[in-house]
């Protein structure tokens, strides 16, 4: 494929608000998961919840899309300049050729969830004031923000649940192949809610630490939420060193098993191929990759089996969820900005909460922060489903 | 803006009053009346007994056009990318997670929650079908059918040879149906191939267009189609249907239509 250019990135998590407060928590090895206090949740849980969500106002003329998840939209564009950015690219566009393409997995469920527990007593009737297509529908927060925005070009919000935020890459980049656009608003936004809090319990995969990804003893993930986006555009002839491209991506299902991945992590492999292949580059040519790693037993054995595979057991690795916690459809977009920063400061963030090396896993994960010039980095995103996707991200120069 | 282009294969389609392609071309050509009735959803067939049993209204009526789609064409679904587009989800599977939230237990069974994904019939597609190609899965609203066809268009035009649409929705059972009233349930499925070299299949140009949207002559039909996201395809099935060359135009966004080229 031709490289992309990312010409402006944000990331909003449990690490805080704002690209700097998300890579100084990096950098200084310090993760933002907390006990879970969320709601009127009772689960022995840890999550990576947002602070100051609640204060967010949406504008008056949007209030049918006040929700916590299109509340965590708005506080992630208006950091680091991303909104000023995105007006400029309208200007130069025009609102007609710039497409949005978010992920969401469970987008403002939360407003239907506390909208049941108010249903009529006598008819089950939902309360009057809940609004599905502005908060629950997964369009929702694409709606959102081509309102917001004032955009009017193709929109769409791609749901595969945990590698939702890594497909937009991928759908972004056949839309400006094709000529459709000529910049594309990507991103992810996901928050905490009761049916992915209560629906990983039931399933036995969420931790009652905070989660240890890679760790001899990890036992599940932690939920966290999170908002992060990226403005992809054309690369121009002439680009500065700082420059991040997006170079490659690739897709595949696994075809196995609705939530467990394939224990030899076939189809997780095939996704990396993909990309390398989009990108015309080897293995050898990756500096590190950022893992899926979700701190399940199942989901790092088989994510470390395909990266060896592919890469053999010297390619650095880490995955950041320790930090931020699994931000689930958020988590693609979250992971690709992370490499971006990774790629501008040559620094490969190693995974918290790290406490006994698993002899099962041989891939070389980092357990502490790593200095080294990054050319080429490769982000790994799997979802329910099956639904696998990486997304390859390298410096200009 | 350049234009988006492909051959259309096969076609899948299960809605109200009409069981399949095959009865849906006769009801659009005007050789059989249109007569409304409730979607009759047959059981997933493809999938395994255990899988059978958890598939819920959306993931049956995802799985029967696609099916269908698949087996008109002669084609192989291990080979088929997917792109599948939906309004919402599985609105049962959603009501029984929120009305069990809504409980003092908040207990969710495991397969209710792993069918709560937009993507779940995704899956149950490519285990079923043996299919290891990348799927995506996609919600633009009442936009969702123009939101899926134009991105199997666009990976058609990144290189994939062929690409298998599937859009689908289900009506949501009370409380959630008086928020959205989608009547009943209606699918279609496009098995989209590269234009180059086929050029006895009918085939599409997409662009993006300000045009009005066609509508259907037939009063119930065009109830569908305005009630339906997935059914706003209706008018492009007419066409193939009545195997009429011409234009049509299709519902998308508020500010923007699908315009299609329809060549015979």
């Amino acid at each position: 494929m031709t490289p992309l250019l990312l010409t402006h990135l944000t990331a909003t998590s449990c690490l805080g608000a704002g690209l700097v407060a998300t890579w100084q928590a990096l950098e200084q090895a310090r993760g933002g998961l907390s006990p879970c206090q969320f709601e009127t949740v009772e689960l022995p849980t840890y999550v990576g919840e947002v602070a100051g969500i609640d204060a967010v106002q949406l504008p008056a003329a949007l209030e049918r899309f006040d929700c916590r998840n299109n509340r965590l939209a708005q506080l992630g564009l208006m950091q680091d300049g991303f909104d000023a950015a995105l007006r400029t690219a309208i200007g130069r566009f025009g609102p007609r050729r710039i497409g949005v393409f978010l992920g969401t997995s469970t987008s403002g469920i939360l407003s239907t969830e506390i909208a049941y527990r108010h249903r009529d007593p006598d008819t089950g009737a939902l309360p009057e004031d809940f609004d599905y297509a502005g908060t629950h529908n997964s369009f929702s927060v694409v709606d959102f923000v081509s309102h917001l925005f004032g955009l009017s070009g193709p929109a769409v919000a791609v749901c595969t649940a945990c590698s939702s935020s890594a497909k937009v890459f991928a759908a972004a980049q056949r839309m400006l192949a094709a000529d459709q656009i000529d910049a594309a608003l990507v991103g992810g936004v996901d928050s905490l809610c009761l049916t992915t809090l209560y629906g990983f319990h039931s399933l036995q995969l969420t931790s009652t630490e905070p989660c240890r990804p890679f760790d001899r003893a990890r036992d599940g993930l932690s939920i966290g939420e999170a908002a992060a986006f990226a403005l992809l555009e054309r690369a121009p002839a002439e680009l500065d060193a700082e420059a991040v491209l997006l170079l490659g991506a690739g897709e595949s299902s696994d075809a196995y098993h609705m939530s467990s991945p394939q224990p030899d992590g076939a189809g997780a492999r095939r996704a990396m191929q993909a990309a390398l292949a989009a990108a015309a580059l080897d293995p050898g040519a990756i500096d590190y990759i950022n893992l899926h790693g979700t701190g399940t037993p199942s989901n790092d054995s088989a994510e470390s089996r395909a990266v060896t595979a592919l890469f053999g057991t010297a390619t650095p690795c880490s995955s950041t969820k320790g930090a931020t916690g699994h931000a689930l459809g958020a988590a693609g977009a979250l992971e690709a900005v992370i490499c971006a920063l990774a790629l501008r400061s040559g620094l490969m963030p190693g995974g918290l909460n790290h406490r006994e090396r698993d002899p099962e896993l041989e891939a070389n994960y980092l357990t502490e922060n790593r200095r080294a010039p990054l050319r080429r980095v490769l982000s790994n995103s799997f979802g329910f489903g099956g639904a696998n996707c990486a997304l390859l991200f390298g410096r200009s120069a | 803006m350049s234009t988006l282009t492909a051959c259309i294969q096969g076609v899948g389609l299960l809605g109200p009053g009409l069981a399949d392609w095959g009865e849906a071309c006769a009801v659009l050509s005007d050789e059989l009346p249109y007569v409304a009735a409730r979607t009759v959803l047959p059981a997933p067939g493809i999938l395994p007994p255990a899988e059978r049993r958890r598939a819920g209204r959306v993931i049956k009526l995802a799985l029967a056009v696609g099916v269908e789609a698949v087996a008109r064409a002669a084609a192989d679904a291990r080979t088929l990318p997917t792109v599948f587009s939906s309004s919402g989800g599985d609105g049962d599977n959603c009501h029984e997670i929120c009305v069990a939230l809504a409980s003092r237990e908040r207990l969710i069974s495991p397969t209710r929650f792993h069918n709560s994904v937009h993507n779940a019939a995704a899956g149950y597609w490519s285990i079923a079908q043996g299919c290891t190609e990348a799927s995506t899965s996609l919600c633009a609203g009442d936009a969702s059918f123009g939101a899926g066809l134009l991105e199997a268009l666009a990976q058609l035009a990144a290189g994939a040879p062929a690409v298998l649409l599937l859009a689908y929705d289900a009506d949501y059972p009370p409380p959630l149906r008086a928020k959205r009233p989608i009547p009943d349930a209606f699918g279609t499925a496009l098995l989209l191939t590269a234009a180059e070299g086929a050029a006895a299949l009918p085939r599409l140009q997409l662009t993006l267009s300000d045009a009005v949207a066609t509508s259907m002559q037939n009063d119930a039909l065009e109830s569908l189609r305005r009630s339906i996201p997935a059914a706003r395809s209706l008018p492009l099935l007419e066409h193939l249907a009545r195997q009429r060359p011409g234009t049509v135009v299709l519902d998308y966004l508020d500010g923007a239509r699908l315009a299609l080229e329809v060549q015979l």
